[in-house]
């Protein structure tokens, strides 16, 4: 369904009002990834708040659609997420990575509800999400499966094993998003390790693909919409995007990787994403 | 002991129980990575093959869509041989099985020296120390065909992440109908007073052979089949040590981090008695016939006899 302009409006407001959260907790933790939160934001905004099926008040409910952040180091965004979608209460939020916490460096489906499975180390999410696929398949249910990778993160071999058995198995029920932020812990993927022509190797591993713009609101939901239209085979969309979006203090720093806003570069972005409220 | 002996390989009776499983619950399903036919997960694919996934030569990709297979409220059988299940996907089986503790069975096959021919690259002799280490994950070593069947019913009774090894090999079937496998519960065959031989999978023939050949030579020892190596039967251990003053463990793997570690770990801190561990000493396989392999590697019930006599001798020091 398309969304008129007031839908789209409300997204982006909603996405914008998580990257204020994720700073805020990244800030009071003083440890976690921001700049691959930040890029995802718009992402998980669209999924959570315009196509996933959930009740936050029943986390297995059977009906529900399935979320995996196979990149789990970007878990403030997907903390923030669920919080906003009431999985959680935003004040828990400031508890990010302190001893006893529900919400871990990286996501722990044992203690936080909402989290399908545990995340950190790169390249095993997809298979996880093949397997969720499979089991909807078998049991003749609509359920759909979606899961966010970074793009640093394709560098994993068991990505591409994932990738064979998802199109083998016509896995048409799962959809796959790709955070193309272009950079990772060591500096640019390009330089790093090259993974480009992302679209191509997906397309030529038997997936539909879709190459958008991950920061345009109306472009992921047309995407996500689109998804869904498939038949016979998985969907990979490849979200172009800025790694710190939503702050000049980091967009496109490979140094936020792995690092947390001061209280000045804090100041700074709330600053430009107040004023960000009436675009 | 003395009847004549039928032979069954574990891996066998897996596919059969596997099979039979599969019939009686639909939600068991089946995963391999091109290696049904020796896992004998053929045996459930034909006969439901909707049920059944081969992921091609991808382990760790086995792993992690077993996992999801489980989160999606199946019960996954995953089954490769033991050194690609537990070494080539070890972080699966740590970040996506175990750590969030999902209830995924791993039924690995040709461990051991006795996979014979293929040689050292394909002779796990470390997979139940790597199994062990991981938090909620329960390791299980059947003897034989019987015990084998009866660990399928059980592993898919219980709920969490399980290693179960097999073996590629015909061996005694040592068990009758009326035999009954308890997760982490040890069977006592033998008592015996004088040294306890704590053996697992194919070692507890061996073990009940060598203690008839102690038996000539006026020795009793007791022979006890552990064949879940976690959670240890530690009371079973503590009561061996004890009854009768030595052990000797005898195990077809490392003698570093298996069965011999697991139960030095007990008798160190709760029963301090001599220790001969009957294992591969720190080494890794090599080519030949399997039953010259048992002999080359010392794990043939004659060593095991030796071993016995060797922790007695430390006990009377």
């Amino acid at each position: 369904m398309a969304l008129n302009a007031e839908k789209i409006a409300e997204l982006k407001d909603r996405a914008r009002r998580i990257r204020i959260d994720i700073l805020k907790m990244l800030h009071g933790s003083g440890s976690g990834h921001t700049g691959g939160s930040l890029s995802a934001a718009d992402i998980l905004t669209a999924l959570y708040f315009f196509k996933l099926k959930y009740d936050p008040k029943n986390p297995t409910w059977k009906d529900r659609d399935y979320f995996i952040l196979s990149k789990g180091h970007a878990a403030p965004v997907l903390y923030t997420t669920l919080a906003h979608a009431g999985f959680l209460p935003t004040s828990e939020l400031c508890t990010l990575r302190k001893l006893g916490s529900r919400l871990q460096g990286h996501p722990d489906s044992k203690y936080l509800p909402g989290v399908e499975i545990s995340t950190g180390s790169l390249g095993q999410g997809l298979s996880v999400a093949c397997g969720i696929a499979l089991s909807q398949k078998l049991d003749k249910a609509p359920n759909r499966v979606y899961a966010v990778l970074g793009d640093g993160e394709l560098q994993e071999g068991q990505v591409w094993e994932a990738a064979m058995t998802a199109a083998h198995y016509k896995l048409d029920n799962l959809c796959v998003l790709v955070d193309n932020n272009g950079l990772q812990i060591d500096g640019p993927v390009a330089k790093v390790m090259g993974v480009e022509p992302i679209a191509d190797k997906w397309r030529s591993f038997g997936w539909d693909v879709q190459d958008i713009d991950g920061h345009d609101m109306a472009q992921i939901v047309a995407a996500l919409d689109k998804a869904e239209t498939v038949k016979g085979k998985p969907t990979a969309v490849v979200c172009r995007t800025v790694k710190g979006k939503g702050s000049k203090c980091f967009e496109g720093k490979v140094e936020f990787h792995g690092a947390t806003p001061n209280a000045d570069e804090l100041a700074t972005a709330l600053k430009e994403l107040d004023e960000a409220v009436c675009k | 002991m003395s009847q004549p002996q039928q032979k069954i390989a574990t891996r066998d009776a897996y596919g059969d129980a596997l099979a039979a499983l599969g019939k009686k619950r639909n939600d068991v399903v089946a995963l391999d990575a091109d290696l049904s036919g020796s896992t004998k997960t053929s045996k459930f694919a034909k006969a439901f093959p909707e049920r059944f996934f081969n992921v091609g030569i991808a382990e760790q990709d086995m792993m992690g869509t077993a996992a999801g297979l489980a989160i999606g409220g199946k019960i996954p059988f995953a089954s490769t041989f033991a050194v690609f299940a537990t070494g080539r996907a070890w972080e699966q089986i740590r970040q996506s099985i175990c750590y969030p503790n999902l209830n995924v069975k791993i039924v690995a096959s040709h461990a051991g020296v006795t996979v014979g021919e293929d040689g050292g690259s394909h002779q796990s002799l470390e997979d139940i120390a790597v199994m062990r280490v991981i938090p909620h994950m329960t390791v299980i070593v059947p003897a034989d065909g019987v015990e084998t069947a009866q660990v399928v019913e059980a592993v898919a009774e219980y709920k969490g992440p399980c290693y179960v090894r097999t073996g590629r090999n015909k061996v005694p079937v040592l068990y009758g109908a009326d035999y009954r496998f308890k997760i982490g519960k040890a069977h006592v065959h033998h008592e015996g007073k004088d040294c306890a031989i704590i053996a697992t999978g194919i070692m507890v023939a061996e073990a009940l052979k060598a203690r008839d050949l102690l038996a000539s030579e006026g020795i009793d020892a007791g022979v006890i089949n552990m064949s879940t190596i976690k959670p240890l039967d530690a009371e079973a251990v503590i009561a061996a040590a004890k009854r009768c003053g030595a052990v000797v463990t005898a195990e077809e793997h490392s003698i570093i981090g298996g069965l011999g570690g697991a139960v030095a770990e007990v008798l160190a801190e709760s029963a301090p008695v001599p220790l001969v561990r009957v294992g591969i000493k720190d080494q890794f396989g090599t080519s030949g016939d399997p039953d010259g392999l048992m002999a080359h590697y010392g794990l043939s019930a004659g060593n095991l006899r030796d071993s016995v006599k060797e922790a007695i001798k430390k006990k009377n020091k």
